[in-house]
This record gives structure tokens, sequence and C-alpha cells, in this order.
């Protein structure tokens, strides 16, 4: 059935390029002696046209299946990529601290295990963790709990199995706040362990479930 | 204008000037008896107008009344100006008014005037004892010149020693945070220059004991590096030991020989020395797996290092040797009563400790004697916060938010007298560097 197109095509090119070829003209004496170059030479034309036509087509199928294929591709990336956005959000999500504390509070223990679960469905991911404190503490003691801060979320996920040497952490103390506000409210939203991708985020799998 | 001169004239009384400049013997306080609120007065001279002379006097006043040492006499610049010593004509001898300067108030008299290009000459009266205290030069460059503030400050500061003993804090500088940037300021809150550069930023600021070069951190990736940076030609280097971890409030001994600095790792935060003069041994002093330890100060001495610990629940001020040895609370505190102490400095002649503490949610500036550890808080509008001593031992600078935001604040601390230095942005974690000569 595939072939059953070009070579219907083909025909009709024959006989056009042979209308082509003898048209124009009163219709001329019957003659004795047959040009056999002129049919050679017609043959040989409505041959190229049929070839031409036969790879313009497979060029148009080729052409058909690359982009079918890169679609799929694309999408197959897009999947991986969403899963992977899927997986940062999780790692993303802040945990925060009581005034002065660097205490896993019980609320955020789940953030971290889903955390967890993460690193383990991810064996290449590194991750950093910082603190960040609110701006009310002494500045310099601001960088030694923020420290803790940090410290105490990796504790908690190696403490579960992760490696301690997939987690780095840093603090900011409170030279980076995410609202520079001077209310409960923002100073409740700085005081917070914020988590990135150190290496091996750029495909993430998203553990079961989550 | 010409009725005041003539108002005073009754008061002249004729006096035989005093060329020669006596050299009264010195010593602390020397002549001045300080009566509780009572400090001597003491009155800038008029004199021949130039453009120089005007800055110079008005940066001397201004630096003489910063010293807290004395009361100083203000007068329209007019009437200053006629109470300028007057040249006897035809003898070209001096008539030193004293009756006049002792009837406005003034114990003391300075006068500043042009000697030859680039030397102001000071003289000094005494104005009780009617005597020249002290007669000196000093090369003050042109006003253009990047040096003519400075030298105008160290010359306010050896006024100060003429009549008290001890030099004044003039030539002294300031370092601090604004924004994410280290800037540095001359002690009367002029000449306000970026430090460290634009973009990274910056924390923790100090002097190297000679006021040539400060010491900072800047936040880099995970970690914070300490940067060292000549203040004259603007060089920086990275401190190679502080090239892992979060390195922070680095400050010098005395001698300059060490260098100690708080650093955040994997293991808490603890105090750190590292041997500049032989570039080697960087050395744990402090234990942090279970508290953090921080914010190092030496002793005048370079024996022993001052820090704020949490090994007892709340920062509080700890000391140790210089070796780490011999670890033991510092300033008393009441256990559940007491707020957190942070940012402790050793005053320059050893014998306080300034440090903040807080009270009742916000920080207050507290000094101990080191002697008695007797604690006295002496600040309470506000938030007053990481105190750093003037070299003089009795003037304490501090950030305080009293105004609504933070500002450097200068404390005078034997009259408690307070002022404002900075008045435009968000001052932090200021340093007072040593005398700028």
């Amino acid at each position: 059935m595939r072939f059953s197109i070009p070579l219907t095509l083909s025909l009709g090119a024959v006989v056009v390029a042979a209308a082509v070829a003898c048209g124009g003209q009163p219709a001329p004496p019957p003659t004795p002696a047959v040009d056999s170059a002129a049919i050679r030479d017609s043959i040989a034309r409505a041959e190229a046209a049929r070839r031409a036509r036969e790879d313009s087509i497979r060029r148009a199928r080729e052409e058909a299946e690359r982009l079918a294929a890169e679609r799929r591709r694309a999408d197959s990336l897009a999947m991986i990529a969403r899963e992977t956005e899927r997986a940062k959000g999780i790692l993303a999500e802040m945990i925060n601290f009581d005034f002065d504390k660097s205490n896993i509070r019980p609320g955020d223990a789940a953030k971290l295990d889903r955390k967890i679960a993460l690193l383990q469905a991810n064996p290449m991911l590194r991750i950093t963790i910082t603190g960040h404190c609110d701006e009310r503490g002494s500045d310099e003691y601001n960088l030694a709990l923020g420290n803790r801060r940090a410290l105490a979320a990796k504790n908690y996920m190696v403490n579960r199995g992760i490696a301690a040497d997939r987690i780095a952490t840093a603090s900011r103390g409170e030279e980076q706040p995410l609202d520079p506000a001077r209310t409960e409210a923002a100073w409740e939203r700085n005081r917070r362990d914020e988590f990135t991708v150190s290496a091996g985020g750029d495909m993430l799998k998203a553990p079961a479930g989550m | 204008m010409s009725l005041r001169p003539l108002a005073v004239l009754p008061l002249l009384a004729l006096v035989p000037a005093v060329s020669a400049a006596q050299e009264p013997t010195e010593g602390v306080r020397v002549g001045i008896t300080y009566q509780p609120g009572v400090r001597p007065g003491l009155l800038v001279l008029g004199g021949p107008r130039t453009e120089l002379l005007d800055s110079v006097r008005t940066i001397v006043t201004r630096d003489l009344e910063f010293s807290d040492d004395f009361e100083i006499i203000t007068l329209p610049a007019e009437d200053s100006l006629v109470l300028g010593i007057q040249t006897a004509s035809g003898t070209g001898s001096e008539f030193v008014n004293y009756r006049l300067y002792g009837a406005l108030g003034a114990d003391f008299a300075v006068r500043a005037r042009a000697e030859d290009a680039g030397v102001v000459a000071i003289t000094v009266y005494d104005v009780r004892g009617e005597t020249v205290r002290r007669e000196f030069t000093a090369g003050i460059p042109v006003l253009s010149d990047p040096d003519f503030r400075m030298a105008t400050h160290r010359m306010s500061d050896e006024i100060v020693r003429v009549i008290t003993g001890t030099p004044g804090i003039a030539a002294t500088r300031f370092l601090f945070l604004q924004g994410r940037r280290i800037f540095r300021m001359d002690a009367d809150g002029a000449d306000v220059q970026p430090v460290s550069p634009d973009g990274a930023a910056a924390f923790s600021p100090s002097w190297d004991p000679r006021g040539r070069r400060a010491a900072y951190t800047e936040f880099h990736d995970g970690g914070g590096y300490v940067y060292l940076q000549d203040l004259t030609t603007g060089q920086r280097l990275r401190l190679s030991f502080t090239q892992s971890a979060l390195n922070y409030t680095p400050v010098f001994s005395p001698d300059g020989s060490l260098f100690a600095f708080s650093r955040s790792d994997e293991e808490g935060t603890d105090v750190f020395t590292y041997n500049l003069a032989s570039d080697c041994c960087l050395q744990r002093l402090t234990s942090g797996r279970f508290a953090d330890n921080l914010s190092p100060t030496f002793s005048p001495d370079g024996r022993r290092i001052a820090f704020s610990s949490t090994r007892s629940g709340l920062p509080q001020i700890y000391v140790m040797s210089v070796d780490g040895t011999g670890q033991e609370l510092f300033a008393p505190f009441d256990y559940g009563v007491t707020g957190s102490s942070h940012a402790p400095e050793w005053s320059p002649d050893g014998r306080s400790l300034a440090f903040h503490r807080d009270v009742g949610g916000s920080p207050q500036v507290f000094v101990m004697e080191v002697a008695t550890r007797t604690v006295r808080q002496l600040t309470s509008a506000g938030r007053n916060e990481d105190p750093t001593w003037a070299p003089d031992g009795q003037h304490l600078a501090f950030v305080s938010d009293r105004t609504g935001r933070r500002q450097l604040w200068v404390i005078d601390l034997e009259t408690g007298r307070v002022r404002q230095v900075t008045r435009t942005g968000e001052v932090r974690l200021p340093a007072w560097s040593g005398r700028m000569y």
C-alpha cells in the first residue's frame, strides 16, 4: 500500500512527460524510422522526474519522522524537567526556627523527611544548607546561630542515613533577610534554613508518592 | 559692629605679653582639678582670617569639643576675631588679654597662626596663670591635600596633651559596615571613604595596630574569607588560612604578631589564632562541638583573649590565655536572669571590657571593670550595641537606633556625654582605630 501512490504518480509522470514531449505540433505523419534516441531521452526524463518525486516524498517522510522523534524526546525531557522541578520544590522547602533557637520544630520534620527521600532517590545529589537569622540578635553571634541552624538540619538527615559528605553547611546570619520589614511575621520568615543543590541536580527523580 | 569691641574694652588691662614658650611640668591632668560637672573652659582665639586658618580653627574647635575634656567657649565669629591677640603698634610685641579671656570663662586659650608655608603655629595660653603653657608648630598641608584633615587632627590631639597630659583622640578613624560595604571615616564623622569593593558582601571590620590596614570578612559561595587591605594603596590580600569555612571577627594582637578570629564550620563555632609573624600555626583555642565560641578580643598585653561563648546556655563573656588554656567566665551573670552578652572589646588601657548585653529584648552597652569584675550598664534608650574603644580608654563608640535608624554614637565615660557621629544610612559593626601617627 505504501508504494501505490508513488507508483501511480510516476506512471502519470511518464504520460505527462510524453505529452509534453510530443505536444504543440500538428500530428506528424507516421514516421517510418523510429527515433529511438528521443524515446530513450523521454523515458530517462520521466525516470528522473519519478526519482525526484520519490526523493521529495522520502524527505518529507523522514522529516515527519524526525519531528515525531523530536517531539517524543521533548516530551520526555519535559517530563524529566517537570519531575526535576518537583524534586527541587521538595528540596527548596525552607524550615523555620524559634527566636535564638536552632532545634528542628516538630512541624518541620516532615519537610526534612521528604528531603531525605529525595536524597535517597538521587544518589548523585549533593546539597548545601544555609542557616539564616532575624535582625534582632547580635550581628556577629547570628553567624554562629545560622551555622547551628544549618547543622541541626544536617544532623537530622545524617542521623537518618544520609552520608554526611553529601550535605555542606553555611551561614549568612542576618545578612540576607527574605523580608526586610521589622515585624514578627518578617522575623519568623527570616529565621530559616535554605536548601540548595550544590552538585548532581540537573536531572532529579522525585521520590515515589511525592 | 564696633560697639561690641568697645563694650569689652573696659575689661582690657595691659598685661605684658609672654613671648617665650614655657614648659610646665607634665603629668596626668596637670593643673586641672576635676569637679563634678565642671570642666576647664577653653577658648579658641580668632586671628588673621585665611581659608586655611579658618578651617584649622573649625576643625580644632570641634576636636577639642569632642575630647570632652573642656567646656568650649563659643562666641559669634566677629567677636572671636576681636579676641585675637593684638600686636601693639610700633613695638611689634603682642598683647594677650588674659583677664578678658578669664572673664569669658576660659581657663585656657588656643591660638593658631600661619608661620611659614605649610606650617601652623599653635600657642596654648594658661589664662589663670597668665602664661604661655606651650608653643609648638605643626606641618599642615594645603586644604586640598588629602592629609590636611588628619594633620589638623594630630595638632588638636597635641593641644589636648599639652593641657591634660594625655593626647586627644581626634587623629583616629572608624571602620564600619554600611549596606554590604566597609567604609572608613575620620573620628569627627568627616571624610567617609569606601574600603571594601562594591559587590561582594563584607562583614566585621577591624584595624591593624598601626591603623594602616583593615581586616574584614567577605562572603563567597558557602564561606567567608578574611581579607587584609592596605588603606593607602587599596591593595588587598586574602588570608590563605581562611579559605575554607566561614571566618569572621578578625582581630590583631596588640603587637600585630597574632591574628585571632571566629570560624563556623561543621564542628560549630570556635576561636582560632594564626601566627602572622611566622606565617604558621593555625590553632583552635576552643572546642565548639556543643557550644559556640566567637568574637575574640586581646588584652592590651596580648596575653589573654576574651570572647563570647554559649557554653552555659545563652552567650556570655569568657576569658582565656592566648594559648587557649585557663578558660573561665569573665563577666558575671545570673543564670536564667541575665540576657545574652556579646561582642566584647578590651579597652586599650586594659582596665575595662565593653560588650553589649540583652536587657528586656534590647541590647545595651555595658562596661566591666576588669580588676573587680564589676559590671555597669551605660545605655538604656533604644538598641545600643557593638561598643568599640577610643585609644584613650575614656570614650566608647557604639551603634544606636535611638533616632530610629542604626547610627554611630560616642559616649564619654567620664562625663556621660553622648553625641551622634553619623547621620545617613545604617551603620553597623564599628571599629575605632588607634592614634594615626
